[in-house]
């Protein structure tokens, strides 16, 4: 028997084990499938939960329900893989041999990265929702807040999810205003890109909303520390804003176990990871998908999703002995909240960048791309129903794999009107 | 996109002024970018810039942290060298794209 080694039941590894339990002959291939955490977690989800939108039960179900019956699953954290003797080291268990190893085990905050994060404010009046535990906690403290300075920052890019920061700054500027304590509180949105929106025609097209609900923007602000006598985060060029709640991004990174195996040298522990293949520049027998790669490609649930069909048809392909035939072009969509029950999406690739149109049925739709509508924000909603029935169980979506120009306008179509 | 004349040369830059290949840039264009930003390079930038443009070539995303362990540069020099957005302005100067987010 030949062996597939999963690392990390997340979005990625999850969907490619359904995907893969289908396509491998079962007299053939054993796939053994590795997490150290049994609960799966429906991120997208930790951007409502803090505004009570989603209960904090309703964004967690068991990580062995959505495997294939049969399937055998080690909890346990996996230190190192050692490419050369084709081996996975865990904590706890003996090691295991691989013939082929797919990689997802994603990334995540590092709020040790950022000097005074932590401090004595951490959990009180400082919080990241991108994890579990932050966005329950912040649920907590944003049902009794009384209002001030709230600054949502962005540590570092890349991180997972890009538009989130910008959804939360949306959601609790009308959380504040249902709440109606809107006059109470000033948002502002602090980022280390050079705006809140980066693209042209999307920043074109969206950017008068953060005039529109008062949401001031300071750019181009690396953070370097928390001062916490001052209550107040610090950038390299020693700006300093002042906080009473801060919502944190802390730098995102992927799992040092992917830092310590030869994997790539990159100090995020991302694995270095051919952007069109998939397969990792260093090994041929392993592969690499979702979160954990250093793609220049959006890290999302949707990316990994259209990365899984073709790494499916590349693995086939490799197991064969024939050239990888499938090319990841970057595709991409996401839907942006922009509050009161509204939000955008966005579709887009390595080379083109979000522009307007209908989606996903050309001129039809329904929804609308870089519009802001209510169909959009039930698009949102649904794809939570979609993530768990379709995505994670790797069936497809009526969406093509490759991104597709058909329903949207042209760059120049738009620099003539 | 657009053709404009850099140094005397003809390169592609985006609407952004960001040029579109970064095949077309020269050190000269270089100098003429940063003039528009008020910044006149000397050796320690164009090392910066070197380093910046081959990263760029491996495919990787740019990012602070990255280059303030690169050993080329550390964050303060950094923002001192290329005062504003250090990122988005070493990029422009080395004729590479503007560091973005997707939306
Ligand atoms: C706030 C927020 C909002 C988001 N919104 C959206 C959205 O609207 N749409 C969208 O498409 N995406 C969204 N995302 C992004 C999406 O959730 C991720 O991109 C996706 O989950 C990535 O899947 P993955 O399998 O690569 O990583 P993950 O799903 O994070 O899985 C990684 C797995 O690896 C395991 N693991 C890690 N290290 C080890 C180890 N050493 N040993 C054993 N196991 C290990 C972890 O336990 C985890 O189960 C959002 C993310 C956040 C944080």
């Amino acid at each position: 028997m030949k062996k597939l080694v999963i690392l990390g039941a997340g979005t990625a590894g999850t969907m490619m084990l359904n995907k893969l339990y289908k396509k491998l002959p079962k007299q053939e291939w054993e796939i053994i499938i590795i997490d150290k955490d049994p609960n799966h977690y429906y991120q997208p989800g930790f951007l409502f939960v803090p505004f009570g939108i989603y209960s904090k039960e309703e964004i967690v179900k068991p990580k062995a329900k959505f495997f294939p019956k049969g399937i055998q699953a080690i909890w346990d954290e996996v230190e190192k893989v050692g490419p050369k003797e084709q081996r996975v080291y865990l904590k706890s268990h003996p090691p295991i041999d691989y013939d082929l190893l797919l990689i997802a085990t994603g990334c995540t905050p590092d709020p040790e990265e950022t000097p005074g994060l932590q401090g004595k404010y951490w959990q009180k009046d400082i919080f990241s929702f991108y994890d579990y535990e932050g966005a329950c906690l912040l649920a907590d403290r944003l049902a009794e807040w009384e209002g001030g300075e709230l600054v949502i920052n962005i540590a570092d890019m890349p991180i997972k999810c890009p538009p989130a920061p910008l959804e939360f700054a949306f959601l609790a500027e009308a959380f504040f205003t249902e709440k109606g304590l809107r006059d109470k509180v000033n948002v502002t949105f602090v980022t280390p890109m050079s705006g809140a929106f980066t693209k042209p025609v999307a920043s074109r097209m969206l950017e008068g909303l953060l005039s529109e609900r008062n949401i001031k923007v300071e750019a181009d602000f690396y953070l370097e520390r928390v001062d916490n006598d001052k209550k107040c985060i610090v950038s390299y060029d020693d700006r300093e804003i002042p906080f009473d709640l801060l919502v944190t991004i802390p730098v995102n990174k992927g799992a040092t176990l992917v830092g310590d195996s030869d994997l790539g040298d990159d100090d995020l522990h991302y694995a270095e990871t051919d952007k069109e293949t998939l397969q990792s520049k260093k090994y041929p027998n392993i592969f690499v998908l979702g979160d954990a790669t250093d793609l220049p490609a959006s890290k999302a649930g949707a990316v990994a999703h259209f990365e899984g069909e073709v790494l499916t048809d590349n693995i086939m392909d490799f197991l064969a002995g024939r050239p990888l035939s499938a090319r990841f072009d970057g595709h991409s969509n996401c839907f942006i909240e922009t509050g009161y029950g509204k939000a955008s999406v966005i579709d887009f690739n390595y080379d083109v960048q979000p522009l307007p149109g209908k989606f996903p049925i050309p001129g039809i739709g329904p929804l609308s791309l870089l519009g802001i509508t209510r169909i959009n924000h039930w698009g949102k909603l649904a794809f939570k129903w979609a993530y768990w029935n379709m995505l994670l169980k790797g069936r497809s979506f009526p969406i093509s794999t490759h991104m597709s120009m058909a329903g949207k306008k042209r760059e120049e179509e738009l620099e003539e009107a | 996109m657009s053709e404009v004349l850099i140094a005397g040369k003809a390169v592609q830059v985006n609407e952004e002024g960001y040029l579109t290949d970064m095949e077309q840039w020269d050190e000269a264009v270089a100098c003429e970018i940063a003039e528009e930003l008020n910044i006149v390079l000397g050796p320690k930038h164009m090392e910066v810039i070197h380093y910046l443009r081959q990263q760029c070539q491996t495919g990787k995303t740019l990012n602070i942290r990255r280059i303030g362990k690169s050993g080329v540069v550390d964050i303060k020099s950094f923002y001192k060298l290329f005062p504003g957005g250090p990122l988005k302005n070493a990029s422009k100067i080395a004729g590479i794209p503007k560091p973005a987010s997707c939306i």
